[in-house]
């Protein structure tokens, strides 16, 4: 094995704006050995390899390549310095077949070719032991195929330093398994194995040294041999920070929303829920622990009416009727009737609930048109609610008038939260409520979910931060691939202990890409 | 039989403005732009070549065909190229709709062309009292010199002029590079997903330019092949226009080919002929067969759109622009 230096960062340093992605992170990666990057959501990995390929520009720190100083400015740069990154999104055109995708845009100079190229890729297939058929077309190929197309991709133009962002997100364990054995393959034929994951099992499994980032800070490498998962876990998720948020306790409790053994899966068939129960009961906050996309967002979506569901139940105890429904047979407009309501802040933000060109009242009456009357729109009632929002909620926005859109990130979540909590709901599920938040707008819409609370609402908080999440719920579920892997007491519980639960992803997990 | 073979001249004829309409907006389409200014780019360009007959006729005192093909051929690329760059601007560059921007673009290039087409048809008459420019425009008819030895074959198949012999090999030039060649590779690839292509270093931008001018030009080189063929040199309000559509229409037809494109414009081309060579045809019935064109291009997009068939569909990312930052 030879053990010179790859690739090195030294101080690698990269903002958005007022936001650290990464602050003086170093590593090294050997010739001939596989490094994981271990980290949470937003600890900044992927913005790391993304610099390493080219895609952004580091704002301070040095890459060194074989032991020289190199500018990556460009992914053509990143080829040229034989890097090659395997997205998580692939980038494949889906009517080539899959030889056609891997010369794409590979200037050789020599004369174009694809038999020749079948030839090559064909040689590259055996020396690694990849199954695929050279002239299958992308569109009729599984998941894992189309992944085996992007890895020839990259070594077909000679790569040596191989990135993985969560390669084994969209595989099944088998899938994981035979690629597990190739990047070995790969390391031992010399190559330099970068692998993105937040999966411990996978990490102690395959890779010879572990980096770990916590919220974009560089906390260290160890070898894995000798570490061990709760090491790992601690240093992925820190040491306590207090918060000092208020939590209150629940007055008399009782079951709102009994979900009874869900299962979900998606249009390939893969289990996105498996199984899933848990109680949620008014006047308490439900935290919902997970790494993004192991079926939290199904899960909620399942309880709004918005998921086809193979099995189970999710009763809901009618406070003011006594009734107990099955949600599972009703619309999404009775779930929505009978007060259980949904506020989803996706990634965009936009995307889901509001819409972005019309004014904050406007966005109001989405939630109520069907209670007109007359043939022109009733706009007084929907307007002093905008206001009412406006006021309590301390959204900044030159008036009622002014489109969403315009307004700033956390503005427009002040707005789709309130809206939401305006309607009197007796069951509130926020996924996501701060993203993107600063500390302030943070604290105003915990309280306002505490607030929820106190009236004796069932609130089910879906959040990314561990620390808040020990902070402000009162019982806190934990969801590995699809799975329900614990559900824990918010004030006596660890972060140790969420994490662990947060990766114990035991054999068949098929958490989807998020 | 020479009945048949002046038919089959016929609809050659008409099928060359055809043909090269519908390569030049498949090679548009392939980089993923919807070009639905065709039809103004190919009046603009009939006309260019209408104004570069006229200025050679009056500044030289005896016409050389060579030199009047060249500089009529000229006027067109360049009025056609020019043209075509006001839409490529705006839809690549600007991120423009496409659709609104093509539409304009017709609009505005057939009524360009009705304009500069006035112009030169009242000076030509003022000055020299022409009103079209024949000995040019019989210089484009000239059949092949060995057609009349060949037979029935030479008769029917070798007596257009040369624009019709240089549509067919444009098309089947250009089959080869999409098909054959990197470049055709990295265009299609670039109308399918250009994050993709993007990703794998190719310049969408420099793919999408050079794709819509060439499709511009070659498509403006049909307007110059009717304005020749049918009008004897000068302009006849909006006839190409109608020849423009037909060739969006058509590329539907060949979905995306260019050789299946040369087989659907003799077709349509035909079409197009026979109700005129049908003897004692009431007009409405004529007008009847004209329709017959648009409805077998309705009958085809039924029939490809119901056999779902990928190979077969349009390029993945038509009609959308295209943003790095998007992604």
């Amino acid at each position: 094995m030879n053990s010179s230096a790859a690739i090195e960062l030294v101080n690698i340093t990269k903002t958005f704006g007022s936001v650290i992605a990464n602050k003086n992170v170093s590593l090294t990666v050997n010739k001939g050995e596989i490094l994981s990057i271990l980290g949470e959501n937003g600890s900044g990995k992927t913005t790391l390899m993304n610099m390493i390929s080219g895609i952004y520009f580091p704002d301070d720190g040095k890459i060194f390549i074989d032991g020289e100083e190199v500018v990556i400015s460009s992914p053509h740069d990143a080829f040229k310095y034989k890097i090659g990154m395997i997205h998580q999104h692939f980038k494949l055109v889906d009517i080539f077949t899959a030889t056609e995708n891997i010369i794409l845009g590979n200037e050789d100079g020599g004369k174009y070719n694809p038999k020749k190229a079948v030839e090559k890729v064909r040689e590259i297939c055996e020396l690694y032991g990849f199954e695929i058929d050279p002239t299958k077309k992308i569109y009729n190929m599984a998941v894992s195929e189309k992944q085996t197309v992007e890895i020839i991709k990259v070594l077909y133009r000679g790569a040596d330093i191989l990135i993985l962002d969560e390669p084994t997100a969209v595989l099944t364990p088998q899938e994981t398994e035979k690629l597990f054995n190739i990047l070995r393959k790969m390391r031992d034929a010399g190559k330099a194995i970068i692998i993105i994951t937040h999966k411990l099992n996978e990490v102690l499994e395959l890779s010879d040294k572990v980096a770990v980032l916590r919220k974009g800070e560089y906390i260290g490498t160890v070898n894995t041999s000798e570490t061990n998962e709760s090491e790992l876990t601690e240093m992925m998720v820190g040491k306590k920070i207090s918060l000092n948020i208020e939590r209150s306790t629940p007055i008399d409790p009782e079951d709102r929303l009994i979900v009874d053994g869900i299962d979900c899966k998606n249009r390939e068939g893969v289990k996105l829920l498996d199984n899933v129960s848990f109680t949620a009961r008014s006047g308490e906050i439900l935290g919902i622990a997970g790494i993004a996309g192991s079926g939290q967002r199904e899960l909620l979506e399942a309880i709004a009416g918005l998921q086809h569901l193979e099995t189970g139940k999710i009763l809901y105890n009618n406070p003011k009727t006594g009734n107990t429904d099955d949600l599972k047979d009703k619309t999404p407009l009775q779930i929505r009737e009978l007060g259980v309501r949904l506020s989803f802040v996706p990634e965009d933000r936009l995307g889901m609930g509001l819409v972005g060109n019309m004014d904050i009242a406007e966005n109001m009456m989405l939630r109520s048109y069907r209670k007109g009357k007359s043939l022109f729109l009733e706009r007084k009632s929907p307007r002093d609610l905008a206001e009412h929002i406006i006021s309590d909620l301390e959204v900044i926005t030159p008036g009622v008038t002014t489109p969403v859109r315009r307004l700033s990130g956390g503005n427009i979540q002040k707005v789709l939260v309130g809206r939401e909590i305006a309607s009197a709901p007796t069951v509130l599920m926020a996924a996501y409520p701060v993203r993107g938040l600063d500390i302030n707008s943070s604290y105003t819409i915990y309280n306002l979910l505490n607030q929820q609370k106190e009236k004796g609402v069932a609130v089910i908080f879906v959040g990314e931060d561990l620390d808040v999440l020990t902070e402000l719920c009162d019982r806190i579920m934990v969801i590995c691939g699809g799975k329900i892997t614990g559900i824990v007491d918010g004030r006596t519980t660890t972060k140790e202990e969420i994490g662990l639960l947060m990766t114990n992803s035991h054999g068949g997990e098929n958490s989807e890409q998020n | 039989m020479d009945i048949i073979s002046n038919l089959i001249t016929q609809t050659l004829g008409y099928s060359s403005t055809l043909l090269f309409g519908s390569t030049g907006e498949i090679i548009t389409e392939k980089s993923g732009n919807l070009n639905l200014g065709t039809p103004g780019i190919m009046s603009i360009g009939g006309v260019c070549g209408v104004v570069g007959a006229y200025f050679y006729t009056i500044s030289v005192p005896e016409i050389v065909p060579i030199i009047s093909v060249l500089i009529t051929l000229l006027s067109t690329i360049l009025g056609s190229l020019l043209s075509t760059l006001i839409y490529s601007f705006l839809t690549i560059t600007l991120r423009a709709n496409q659709n609104v921007t093509g539409l304009a673009l017709t609009t505005f290039g057939v009524g360009l062309a009705n304009f500069i087409g006035g112009i030169i048809n009242n000076k030509a008459e003022g000055s020299s009292g022409i009103s079209a420019f024949p000995e040019i425009a019989t210089i484009y008819q000239t059949k092949l010199p060995f057609a009349e030895k060949l037979g029935f074959i030479g008769k029917a198949f070798l007596s257009s002029g040369f624009m019709t012999y240089l549509a067919i090999i444009i098309a089947i030039l250009t089959a080869i590079v999409i098909k054959r060649t990197r470049v055709g590779l990295n265009l299609r690839a670039v109308g399918e997903n250009p994050a993709t292509a993007d990703a794998a270093g190719i310049n969408v931008n420099r793919y999408k330019y050079c794709a819509t001018c060439l499709g511009g030009v070659i498509s403006g080189l049909g307007g110059l092949h009717f304005v020749m063929q049918y009008l004897s040199g000068g302009w006849n309000k909006s006839a190409v226009e109608q020849f423009g559509w037909l060739s969006v229409a058509l590329v539907i037809f060949a979905v995306w080919r260019p050789l299946l494109g040369i087989l659907g414009s003799v077709l349509f081309g035909a079409l197009y002929v026979i109700p005129f060579s049908i003897p004692n045809l009431a007009p409405k019935n004529q007008q009847l067969l004209e329709l017959l064109p648009y409805v077998v291009t309705i009958i085809v997009l039924t029939i490809s759109s119901m056999r779902k068939k990928r190979e077969q569909q349009p390029p993945e990312s038509l009609g959308t622009t295209y943003f790095r930052e998007e992604r």
